[in-house]
């Protein structure tokens, strides 16, 4: 109890929430390259999630590289780019990592959102005269969306996570003061460090939840309510989905 | 006019659906494409909007063939109905019907101002414009299905099997409907179903398909009735049996028609005019 109690004292110090290397310096720092990674994979992989879930092709290549990529060691990885890359650009190599970490559950997000759409929907918007950017844009998009946001969830969490290790590079973040922690052996500082990136990856979690549920159109989500057949769509979706990636 | 000549479709599994199938579809007439699943009806349907692309031979609507013509194009001038109704799940009623004529640019106001009139020609209650679809009953959806199928006021109407998922009475009351709106609107109507009481019931023109597209027999439904081409077509319609093979029985010198299953169908009365 004593370490927590420490902890909080460590956190409202006000000392610590100045200077250069303070506790508003580290959160920036933090979500600095929090969203740097979040942009970059999003850019990559939104557009291609897109097209697979669209055109259905490239699915098999998709779930490959998803799983692939989510076996990658995060940590041994950004030690390898930096080294190889080299230590005058570990900014951009640890970006890099990051993105490899969010962009499966982005992708996966992105075309399951156009998969789970009701076949039928998309023939009936084709057979009425819409070309291949009105579906995407006007029929597969906003039904896809809550899958999408729910992959985007999943991807902020992780990186936020782990941007901590952005610190075993000399960059900075909440991670810093965790490693500075361990070596100084102030735990305080350490577990008062950690509480804020668990902190930050609570309010990511609960501002996207917001976003999912109203990201759900309101023709399905009045649908819901009378009919419990509807596709699966949401949550329970990106769980099933997660367990087959 | 609608005219198939020598149109093949072959699948890229190597399906033949549809094989060396001609046909004249009049215009201003329901033709009625009737046959069980396999016989390539949709596939035939779905030619005339290019939503299938005929492997060989020639698809005209009036004179111009559709390969001729770009496929967003061609489907925004052809209305079309299918089952489930295939509406938007995102958008309101309003919208849904309001979809085609809001793709070739008419403003907002203009174009619901008309969706509300097709609620009316289609009888659903203007209130509904705002809801969603899963908000209505199948029937309902059915009717703004056909209503959004109207919106641009084509000249073609394709339906679908455009009843097949409504329970019987609202079938029969869709199909009322449509006999009511045929009469008003006098479009080119080609109809796809597998119920040969419903082909029958809508047909001007009923075309009876076996396997690959092949005409069993068209005609009119007294024409097929009266003389059945083959042993395929007497079965596929009952001639032979049920509610469509009556016989007459006397009974205290008054005659009876009684049909196949043994039930009494009616008395036989003198024509009258009709």
């Amino acid at each position: 109890m004593n370490l927590f109690v420490d902890a909080w004292l460590w956190l409202v110090d006000p000392v610590n929430w100045q200077g250069s290397g303070s506790i508003p310096v580290r959160i920036g720092e933090h979500l600095f390259y929090t969203g740097l990674a979040m942009l970059g994979a999003a850019l990559v992989a939104i557009p291609l999630g897109w097209l697979i879930g669209h055109t259905g092709r490239g699915r098999e290549l998709a779930v490959g590289i998803s799983g692939a990529a989510r076996a990658l060691p995060t940590f041994g990885l950004l030690f390898l780019f930096v080294m190889l890359i080299g230590v005058t650009l570990r900014g951009p190599s640890t970006v890099f990592v990051l993105m490899l970490l969010a962009i499966p559950p982005i992708l996966a997000g992105a075309y399951a959102g156009l998969e789970v759409i009701d076949r039928r929907t998309i023939d009936a918007a084709r057979s009425m005269g819409m070309t291949e950017w009105q579906i995407l844009w006007k029929v597969e998009v906003p039904l896809g969306l809550p899958l999408l946001i729910g992959g985007l969830r999943s991807a902020t969490l992780q990186v936020v996570a782990t941007v901590t290790l952005a610190a075993y590079v000399n960059l900075g973040g909440l991670g810093y003061d965790i490693v500075q922690g361990i070596q100084l052996r102030s735990y305080d500082q350490m577990l008062g460090a950690a509480i804020l990136v668990i902190l930050l990856a609570l309010l990511f979690d609960a501002l996207f939840a917001v976003l999912e549920r109203y990201a759900v159109p309101r023709g399905v989500r009045a649908g819901r309510d009378t009919d419990v057949r509807t596709t699966p769509t949401g949550r329970r979706a990106t769980a099933e989905l997660t367990a087959t990636t | 006019m609608i005219e198939f000549r020598s149109v093949s479709k072959r699948f890229d599994d190597g399906t033949l659906a549809v094989d060396d199938f001609s046909l004249v579809m009049p215009s201003r007439q329901t033709t009625v494409l009737v046959g069980s699943s396999g016989s390539g009806k949709t596939t035939l349907l779905r030619m005339i909007n290019r939503m299938v692309d005929a492997t060989s031979g020639e698809l005209e609507i009036d004179g111009e063939n559709v390969s001729t013509i770009e496929p967003v194009q061609l489907r925004r001038r052809i209305g079309y109905v299918m089952q489930n109704s295939g509406l938007l799940p995102h958008r309101r009623v309003i919208d849904n019907i309001a979809t085609v004529p809001r793709l070739n640019g008419v403003p907002k106001k203009q174009a619901h101002e008309r969706a509300l009139e097709l609620m009316d020609t289609v009888g659903l209650d203007r209130d509904m414009a705002e809801r969603y679809p899963s908000q209505l009953s199948g029937g309902q959806q059915q009717r703004v299905g056909v209503a959004r199928g109207l919106a641009v006021d084509p000249n073609i109407l394709l339906m679908d099997e455009p009843f097949g998922a409504v329970d019987p009475i609202v079938r029969a009351d869709l199909q009322q409907e449509l006999l009511r709106l045929q009469r008003e609107l006098d479009k080119t109507v080609v109809f796809v179903t597998h119920d040969i009481d419903e082909a029958f019931l809508l047909g001007d023109q009923v075309v009876i398909l076996e396997k690959g597209g092949r005409i069993a027999q068209k005609g009119t439904p007294a024409e097929i009735l009266a003389h059945p081409a083959s042993d395929f077509v007497a079965s596929f319609i009952g001639a032979d049996r049920g509610k469509r093979a009556l016989s007459i029985q006397t009974i205290d010198g008054a005659q009876v028609l009684v049909d196949g299953d043994g039930n009494l169908a009616g008395r036989l009365v003198e024509a009258g005019p009709a």
